[in-house]
């Protein structure tokens, strides 16, 4: 490694020596995805723990978003999609026959790429998963929407302007509804699939910033292609090539002395 | 030799560099004059037919016209009035949307969000689809006479042990079904292609927080489609309020003393009475301006079903841009 | 985590997705319907068992014994279960209905040749016939009367003659038309005008039929010059304006569709507009242009209310400028007169369902060569 410069990662004190705490949330067990005749993800093996941030990294088409989508089943939705081995949440194998892919859904929330809120009120975006499970007392619903607002560090700029339509808001702002929205059902798991790819600096910042404040309640598995991005929120990274895991570990350990070649010609930039 | 001369297949620039045209092209000149006379000419028939029927009609148009119950002579203007066309028309045209628009948009709503895109049942509604399209409108007539009150009214009229046709005649309902089997492609062409418009990232949105796919259709996906129904809608009334054809063995009269009151009774028309008008009229002069002003008022009738169905769906359209 | 339920957690998913296939399904169902019962007025036309021949066989009631109950029951027109619950005076009495039947014929009738003819057999229904007062064979179409005449050549001549002149007219102009709006002309015009066109299809059939009555047949006698004022030329063309909006629509739909990219590479080459348009897009889009045809024709020889109106004499001719009557008025003008369950009601419904077939053919091909050109410029693409 002589030849090689290290960029220099500043990487807070807290999470050099970041670890699962008891027994893994997400068990990943030789995992394969097909569409149609090409494998997507190949025998992915990988464990990943409660209430900590969990990266995926590496350069496009490798399947990190892919595999991020297995994990709520939203994979479902493509014809001619097949997967041989199993993820477990929780113990539960989530592609076992009599699985009820709307509650394994509610358990398991989603913030998409694009923010995609619907062209309803603010208000009407963050209560819709609550409606949709039953919630219609006022009362309640008012509560659930404060709070869920205040937790996405939305509620001081639009508290006053609950009733007006989602469409107003900045890109940003859009998609901290979003977030809203996915944790006002209180989900266990929290997926984000480049959350902040489409955003500005300063927006980009807020979200990470929301990140790292949420992991406290929720288990967050993100995907991003910014590796400054993994590197300052995540607790553990994997590192994903072509459809197979190279490398997963702590998030410093991934950044500043990778075990695999690969990992680190990835993060040094050699090419991406 | 320094200098390199152009090949002398093209013809020579002039040195001063113009880009003017050398001579004058004919062949735009002639083509495009051809071909924008051709539009000229047909949209020149379009305003002489509607101004002709506005000139001629609107003299002839009264309150009493359109408020009146004829006698059976309709042929004298002073006592003649459309008022049972115009409820007879408004009538089949709406029954007929009770039945086409709910069939069209689950229709519709099978094609878009829920049919596997190669399977062959897919395919064949599609052709079935765009076969109704183009079946003419007599042979729906005729439809609706074989099946509609041939089989099942006369089957009814058995089941119910009527002794005398009530159901086995010409009739407001058969008329209305027949009218919504030959509807239907509009509608349903109508509303797949505003199901189309809405971004698939608002479906995704709302299956990720643990919707039903039928929860997200019904909550996301059809309010912001109900503009595009409602023109399907609109097309659909209006097509079916100038349609004489298939109604001429399923349910119109000739002559009708009262309004119709029951689905089974039959039905005065405004297409028909233009119909009868011009053909069977003694005096084709003292006619005319009858004939005219029944025009023009089913031509308002349906511009005016229009302009309500157009500003119900803009105002859907503002409702939804602004806020949920 | 509790997720273990599926499919049977949720019945009115299930339901709900199934009631929706259902009804969709219910549009193939109509297409077959409107066949099935449309031809099935017409059958006993087809399978040769109607007869109109006025002077039948007729066998005295005395020799009501002499008959198989199999041929007694076939002369006397019954269903297996009329027959059955008959006795035997019914059945002479029902004999003697149809010797008295006979004793009805006028006199002159029953010795004409023509009365021992049952008018709807397939012979008579397409080919020439020489009828008692006439001099030669003639196609004729005459349901009224003693000896009614069903031939329907007539009828498709005169089909014919009105959907040609129809399509000879709006053709070239709803074409021309199109190329003008998708290649020449400015965008703003564009936006005026295509809407202005399609106006022009939500003019019911009737009013045009009104205006050709009244104005296009005075205008067209007065640049022309024939004797018949109503007469299959005037609803040709006034059948031809009420077509173009259909081809019209598609075939500008066809021309756009051909990519920007031919446009582009001629102009840039120093073609001028009218050169691209008419050597290169036009030949491109041809198949859309021809289904825009086939279609056209489908709408057109649909069309009853223009040409009914306007027409109304069935004579057979070619002459344009003499009177014609289409399938579609025939249908329109005579059921109402026709006897429900008669010779003459079947036969229209048989032109009904010819009419049907031949409009489903033409759509099939039109739909298909539009699927094709579309897949075809997808796949250059």
């Amino acid at each position: 490694m002589a030849d090689i410069i290290l960029p220099k990662i500043n990487l807070p004190e807290a999470k050099a020596g970041a670890v699962t705490t008891g027994a893994p949330l997400i068990e990943i067990e030789q995992l394969s995805l097909h569409y149609g005749a090409s494998k997507a993800l190949k025998n992915i093996s990988l464990n990943l723990g409660e209430k900590i941030v969990t990266a995926f990294i590496g350069p496009s088409g490798c399947g990190k978003s892919t595999l991020l989508r297995c994990f709520n089943r939203m994979n479902d939705l493509i014809d001619n999609v097949r997967i041989d081995g199993a993820i477990r949440i929780g113990g539960h194998d989530i592609y076992a026959r009599n699985v009820d892919v709307i509650e394994l859904r509610k358990r398991v929330g989603m913030v998409f790429q694009k923010s995609n809120p619907f062209p309803k009120s603010i208000y009407e975006n963050v209560a819709y998963g609550l409606r949709l499970h039953g919630v219609n007392h006022k009362a309640a619903l008012d509560e659930a929407v404060e709070k869920s607002l205040q937790q996405s560090a939305l509620w001081e700029e639009v508290k006053d302007r609950l009733h007006s339509s989602a469409l107003g808001l900045s890109g940003g702002q859009q998609q901290r509804l979003c977030i809203a929205r996915a944790i006002a059902i209180k989900p266990e798991i929290i997926l984000m699939d480049e959350p902040a790819s489409a955003l500005d600096p300063i927006a980009t910042s807020r979200i990470e910033d929301l990140i790292l404040d949420l992991k406290k309640d929720f288990t967050i598995v993100i995907v991003t292609h910014n590796m400054q991005q993994a590197a300052r929120i995540s607790d553990q990274t994997a590192f994903f090539y072509i459809g197979e895991l190279v490398e997963f570990g702590p998030t410093a350990k991934i950044f500043t002395n990778p075990a695999q070649k690969r990992t680190e010609d990835y993060v040094t930039g050699r090419f991406g | 030799m320094n200098t390199i001369t152009p090949p002398q297949y093209l013809p020579e620039t002039p040195q001063g560099r113009h880009f003017r045209a050398e001579k004058f092209d004919f062949g735009s000149f002639f083509f495009g004059g051809l071909t924008g006379l051709a539009t000229l000419f047909i949209l020149g028939i379009l305003a002489v037919i509607l101004l002709n029927i506005l000139i001629n009609g609107w003299s002839a148009i009264s309150w009493h016209f359109v408020s009146t119950i004829p006698k059976k002579d309709f042929f004298d203007a002073r006592t003649t009035g459309v008022l049972p066309m115009i409820v007879g028309t408004t009538i089949r045209v709406f029954v007929m949307t009770i039945f086409v628009i709910p069939v069209g948009v689950i229709t519709a709503i099978y094609l878009t969000e829920y049919a596997p895109n190669t399977s062959l049942v897919t395919r064949v509604i599609r052709a079935a689809v765009n076969n109704l399209a183009g079946v003419p409108s007599i042979v729906f007539g005729l439809f609706g006479l074989g099946f509609f009150i041939n089989f099942i009214g006369k089957n009814l009229d058995a089941l119910l042990h009527n002794p005398s046709a009530v159901w086995g005649q010409p009739a407001l309902i058969w008329a209305a079904l027949t009218l919504a089997v030959m509807t239907l492609p509009v509608v349903i062409v109508a509303t797949e292609e505003s199901l189309k418009a809405i971004p698939p990232g608002l479906r995704e949105a709302s299956l990720a927080l643990g919707a039903t796919k039928l929860e997200t259709i019904l909550r996301i996906v059809l309010p912001q489609a109900l503009p595009g129904i409602m023109t399907g809608g609109i097309l659909a009334v209006s097509r079916a309020a100038g349609e004489v054809a298939p109604i001429l063995f399923t349910g119109v009269a000739y002559y009708m003393a009262s309004l119709p009151h029951h689905v089974t009774d039959q039905f005065m028309d405004l297409g028909y009475h233009v119909f009868v008008l011009s053909t069977q009229s003694p005096n084709i002069d003292q006619t005319r301006p009858i004939l005219y002003a029944t025009v023009l008022v089913l031509l308002m009738l349906t511009f005016a079903l229009n302009i309500v169905a157009i500003i119900i769906r803009a105002r859907m359209r503002k409702k939804l841009r602004a806020l949920g | 985590m509790g997720i273990h339920r599926g499919h049977r957690a949720r019945p009115l998913e299930w339901l709900a997705e199934k009631f929706i296939f259902l009804v969709s399904l219910s549009t193939i169902l109509m297409v077959f319907l409107i066949f099935l019962f449309v031809a099935r007025e017409a059958l006993p036309i087809f399978f040769g068992q109607a007869n109109t021949a006025l002077v039948q066989k007729v066998i005295p009631p005395e020799e009501v014994d002499k008959l198989s109950p199999a041929k007694l029951q076939e002369y006397l027109e019954l269903t297996p279960q009329q027959f059955a619950a008959m006795d035997k005076d019914s059945l002479k009495a029902l004999m003697e209905v149809k010797q008295e039947a006979l004793d009805e014929i006028p006199a002159n009738f029953r010795n004409d040749p023509d009365a021992r003819i049952n008018t709807t057999e397939w012979k008579y229904l397409l080919l020439p016939h020489q009828w008692s007062g006439y001099g030669k064979p003639e196609y004729i179409w005459q349901p009224v009367g003693q000896i009614q005449k069903y031939n329907i050549i007539p009828l498709l001549v005169g089909t014919l003659k009105v959907t040609l002149i129809g399509l000879l007219f709006a053709v070239p102009l709803a074409v021309g038309a199109a190329i003008y709006v998708s290649q020449l002309a400015r965008p703003r015009v564009r936006e005026i005008v295509k809407p202005a066109i399609e106006l022009l299809s939500g003019i019911p059939s009737v009013v045009v039929g009104v205006f050709a009555l009244l104005i296009m047949a005075t205008v067209l006698q007065t640049l022309f010059g024939y004797q018949t004022r109503l007469n299959a030329f005037v609803a040709g063309c006034a059948l031809g304006f009420a077509v173009i909006p259909v081809i019209f629509s598609i075939a500008e739909d066809a021309l756009t569709s051909v990519p920007r990219a031919y446009t582009q590479a001629a102009l840039a080459l120093g073609a001028s507009r009218w050169q691209t348009a008419w050597q290169i897009v036009l030949p491109a889009a041809l198949p859309g242009v021809f289904a825009a045809t086939v279609l056209g024709f489908g709408r057109a020889i649909g069309e009853t209310m223009i040409v009914l109106m306007v027409c109304s004499a069935s004579v057979m001719s070619w002459n344009i400028f003499d009177s014609a009557r289409s399938i579609t008025t025939t249908i329109a003008a005579e059921m109402a007169e026709a006897v429900s369950g008669g010779p003459h009601y079947r036969i229209l419904f048989m032109l009904g369902a010819l009419l049907f077939a031949a409009t489903f053919v033409s759509n099939m091909i039109g739909g298909l060569v539009i699927q094709r050109f579309k897949s075809k410029l997808e796949g250059k693409r």
